[in-house]
């Protein structure tokens, strides 16, 4: 039954890299606008590529 | 007679409005104008037609932008300091604001920005906000050339004087708000998965005395970032209500916050028991949701704006050359010349160097007729000039201006109605706390009596715990948020959910005139007298085409409906007739061809002159003159007209005043003659909105409902059966005197609604208890004020505060609901039977179910008041 101990460590770890994720998304921005990025799915890749609209994302609140 | 030929002209690739007048073909698209041929043309050539897959008929029309706001403000570098964000040697970011913002193509265009100008590094839009940040590099381009391209692809930012004032602060708030939820949120989860092996195991020999000991240091670890993070809000809001010997709802629920934590650690470090941290860290994250729920607020709206949001950001003034340049409000001085153009505002006092122009003052005053001012007068600030450009010397700096003034006005600076708002959950708190708190007490002494100290403890935190009023605290957020949401579905954007109380309590309701009730841009025109003949209806159009008068404008664009009118429904009057009827006609027919091109030629778009039977609309004016203030003769191939005052008519056409007919029309009028002989006059007034007439017949009986106007008496007949009796129709009051007159009825006990537009009705926005400022487009200016009401939606004002009357009833049904939880949580803890099991399951159930019946409820209601609940 001591794996447990282990186990319980490892999946507290997984768990905090997600709410470092979180941090890291709140942080940078995502949640500030939570409609204009829903209209970006529309667009081209070839035009505008999704990686470019979370640079600006990104960029925008630096 | 095909009508459908009149209708199918072709329609603008660029914009989508129909191309009436000159159609542009470019690479075998029809254009409207220049502007939108253009933008088309910028756009094919960067490769960016993609804009037009993405909507259909994206464009803005550009038809109306016939001077360019001049830009050269955007080369001073301290103004460029004062509006950027961020700025280093060679980059520069910015945020615009621009209104035209308004589709999917918008913003793909937009953010591909730096392919129309390689000096942009990087552009996002925001949607809801009608943002653009944009980044560029100054070495290869400039802030102006970044504008002016935008203003030529029709997106024109909003650049107001309020930007040089504030350095743009980003709030990031919610930012904050969403950490402390995901930390509740992850302790939530955690802890209730370590938790669940006690719950299940009842004997508590399965896991062994090690796995005890690990998790609930575990949980331990977990819960105290949720109370020292997550729950400092709560906690710093009890503390600061306590310090001010006030007591609100913050106060119970940190009671029972410290109680269930405190209780837990004790209980996991005496191994007494599990400890209630899976309700402790649960408690805090639904609380939290709640309070996300209701800092949902309305970016794209600002509802504190003062007159520094009204005014341009800069100006064009004259050089000592006579040379135009664009100088930012705060530079400018007295003595100095600027021009203004049609629609432009006046920042500051000033003086009139041309020789007449026409004010309309409807925003500041209320009064719905421009005024002509004449050379040498004075123009005060916020002033919109109509018609032709005019050159004005200014007076006082933008800072002195009687519009400044006005709104530094200490009564317009009224900021008590935010700070008495008080929920209903924070009225009861007191009680709610000492009848907890006393409940406590009496129930632990009794524990005391009969088992002793340990047990007495126990049951005294388990009612603490217990009586905890989360979902008390969530029913208000809850319904007011979604109140708040139904109503924003619904054209009324209201500040703060606590406003919604001040709604449903109205008694009286306080209306504006000026474009509140009426609308100035829809003027209702007509003629009464003898019946014109088409011919003459063309003669009278032609002539008031040429006059720059806003009345003769209003005439015009009523005559030229009425043609065409007659001429859809093939109310063809035939020529022949025409002639019979046209006065001291000796004229051939009117069809003979017009010279084209010349300025007194009027053109009907072709589409319909060659569709239609022949019917010339064309008239040739041989002489023109127009008297300022006084009316316009114009001779059209011999035939007088004579279109102004009576003494004007009798002056011009020797017509005598005696012949001229007593009219008791309310409104404007303007009088007619034609070869000496009076015809009649028009009468002008503006127009009433769709449904209001039946509005206030419907909430006559039961509030108490006043007009206030800023405008003269000529409307009052029209309105006074819908008001009540002597004394609530007032006319010519100055913005003073409307927030005295909310004072008054406040000072009678009324709660007072107060619907406006207006600058002068500012000051009555914030007085009364629930200012409604009312707006076309809700994203343009409004006054400071409560709520913010799309223009076509106040017809629906009786249904707006029937529903939020509702609303306040279903908080009071979720608060029975919530005590009802309370007291079969009392009835465990009392008898000392508060298992950590029954607390896990009973106080999410109570938050959730609150939500749920909140939810429903409301959106329930709202139907029934036939608003909309679903975009």
């Amino acid at each position: 039954m001591e794996v447990i101990y282990m186990l319980i460590g490892f999946s507290l770890l997984v768990a905090l890299i997600f709410l470092g994720l979180f941090f890291w998304a709140v942080k940078s921005g995502q949640f500030d606008d939570q409609y204009t990025p829903s209209m970006r799915v529309l667009f081209d890749n070839k035009k505008s590529s999704t990686k470019e609209s979370n640079h600006n994302q990104k960029n925008r609140d630096e | 007679m095909n009508s459908s030929a009149v209708i199918s002209s072709e329609i603008c690739y660029h914009c989508g409005e129909d191309c009436a007048e000159d159609t542009i073909h470019f690479n075998e698209k029809p254009f409207c104008c220049t502007g939108c041929k253009t933008a088309f043309q910028i756009l094919d050539e960067s490769g960016l037609c993609t804009y037009y897959d993405l909507d259909e008929n994206p464009g803005i029309n550009l038809k109306n932008t016939k001077h360019r706001a001049r830009f050269d403000y955007l080369e001073d570098d301290e103004v460029i300091d004062r509006i950027s964000d961020f700025r280093n040697a060679n980059k520069l970011s910015i945020t615009l604001n621009i209104p035209n913002i308004h589709c999917t193509s918008c913003v793909w265009l937009l953010e591909n920005l730096q392919k129309l100008d390689g000096g942009v590094l990087q552009s996002g839009v925001n949607f809801l906000k009608k943002e653009l940040s944009v980044l560029i590099d100054t070495d290869k381009t400039t802030l102006r050339n970044v504008v002016e391209q935008l203003v030529t692809i029709g997106y024109e930012p909003e650049i107001r004087l309020e930007k040089l004032d504030s350095k743009t602060e980003k709030s990031h708030q919610n930012r904050s708000l969403w950490l402390k939820m995901a930390v509740a949120g992850f302790a939530f989860g955690n802890i209730m998965l370590f938790s669940f092996p006690d719950y299940l195991d009842t004997t508590g020999s399965g896991l062994g005395g090690n796995f005890h000991i690990f998790f609930g240091a575990l949980n331990i670890i977990l819960a105290v970032p949720v109370l020292v993070y997550s729950s400092s809000d709560y906690l710093k809001s009890a503390y600061a209500a306590l310090s001010q010997r006030g007591v609100n709802l913050d106060v119970p629920i940190s009671i029972g916050i410290v109680a269930l934590f405190s209780r837990s650690v004790y209980e996991i470090v005496t191994m007494t028991g599990t400890g209630y941290m899976d309700s402790f860290t649960g408690l805090i994250f639904f609380l939290l949701i709640g309070k996300l729920v209701q800092q949902k607020t309305f970016n794209r709206l600002s509802f504190n704006r003062d007159y520094r949001s009204y005014l341009p950001i800069a100006v064009n003034v004259l050089n000592n050359n006579g040379e135009e340049y664009s100088v930012s409000l705060d530079k400018i001085r007295p003595n100095q010349q600027m021009r203004l153009r049609n629609q432009e505002l006046v920042p500051c006092d000033s003086t009139l160097i041309s020789d007449e122009a026409f004010m309309d003052y409807s925003f500041i005053t209320g009064e719905s007729e421009p005024v002509t001012v004449q050379k040498g007068e004075r123009i005060f600030a916020g002033g919109r000039l109509i018609g032709s450009s005019a050159l004005l010397q200014t007076e006082e700096k933008v800072t002195n201006s009687y519009l400044t003034k006005l709104w530094n006005h200490e009564a317009f600076q009224n900021n008590e109605k935010e700070l008495k708002l008080t929920t209903f959950a924070d009225k009861i708190s007191p009680y709610f706390t000492v009848a907890v708190l006393g409940i406590a007490f009496f129930s632990g002494f009794y524990w005391l009596q009969t088992t002793g100290m340990d047990s007495a403890l126990s049951v005294f935190t388990a009612v603490l715990i217990i009586a905890c009023p989360c979902a008390l605290a969530l029913s208000t957020p809850f319904t007011l948020g979604s109140a708040l949401n139904v109503l924003s579905l619904n054209g009324l954007f209201i500040k703060n959910h606590l406003l919604i109380e001040n709604l449903s309590k109205a008694t009286s309701i306080v209306f504006d005139k000026t474009g509140t009730l009426t609308k100035s841009d829809s003027a209702e025109v007509e003629f009464i007298g003898d019946e014109l003949s088409p011919q003459e209806e063309i003669w009278v159009k032609s002539a008031c085409k040429n006059s720059i008068h806003p009345l003769s404008r209003k005439i015009s664009l009523y005559l030229k409906d009425v043609i065409a009118r007659d001429s859809v429904n093939g109310v063809n009057k035939p020529r022949a007739c025409a002639v019979q009827e046209s006065v001291g006609s000796n004229l051939p027919s009117m069809e003979t061809e017009s010279i084209q091109g010349d300025r007194f030629v009027e053109n009907r778009p072709q589409s319909i002159s060659t569709t239609v039977a022949p019917r010339d609309d064309r008239a040739i004016i041989n002489s023109f003159e127009e008297l300022p203030g006084k009316g316009l003769s114009a001779k059209i191939n011999g035939d007088l007209i004579c279109i102004g005052s009576t003494s004007f008519l009798a002056d011009q056409s020797g017509i005598n005043m005696e012949h001229i007919p007593e009219s008791n029309f309310n409104g404007s009028t303007v009088h007619l003659s034609i070869n000496g002989i009076y015809k009649g006059f028009f009468g002008i007034r503006a127009g009433v909105r769709n449904g209001i007439l039946d509005l206030l017949q419907s909430i006559k009986d039961t509030f108490s409902t006043y007009l206030l106007s800023g405008d003269n008496e000529a409307q009052k007949s029209e309105f006074n059966t819908y008001f009540g009796s002597d004394g609530s129709l007032l006319f010519n009051q100055k913005p003073e005197e409307k927030l005295e007159f909310i004072n008054r009825l406040q000072e009678k006990g009324e709660r007072v609604i107060m619907v406006g537009d207006g600058l002068n009705d500012a000051g009555a926005l914030k007085k009364s208890d629930f200012g409604i400022a009312l707006a076309d487009d809700v994203s343009s200016f409004a006054p400071a004020c409560d709520a913010i009401l799309e223009s076509n939606s106040l017809k629906n004002l009786k249904n707006f505060i029937k529903f939020s009357q509702q609303s306040m009833n279903i908080i009071i049904a979720s608060f029975v609901i919530s005590l009802l939880y309370n007291t079969i949580g009392l009835g465990f803890a009392i008898t000392g039977h508060l298992s950590p099991l029954v607390a896990a399951i009973l106080m999410p159930l109570s938050s959730v179910s609150v939500m749920v019946f909140t939810f429903l409820t409301t959106r329930y209601y709202a139907r029934k008041q036939g608003l909309t609940i679903w975009k």
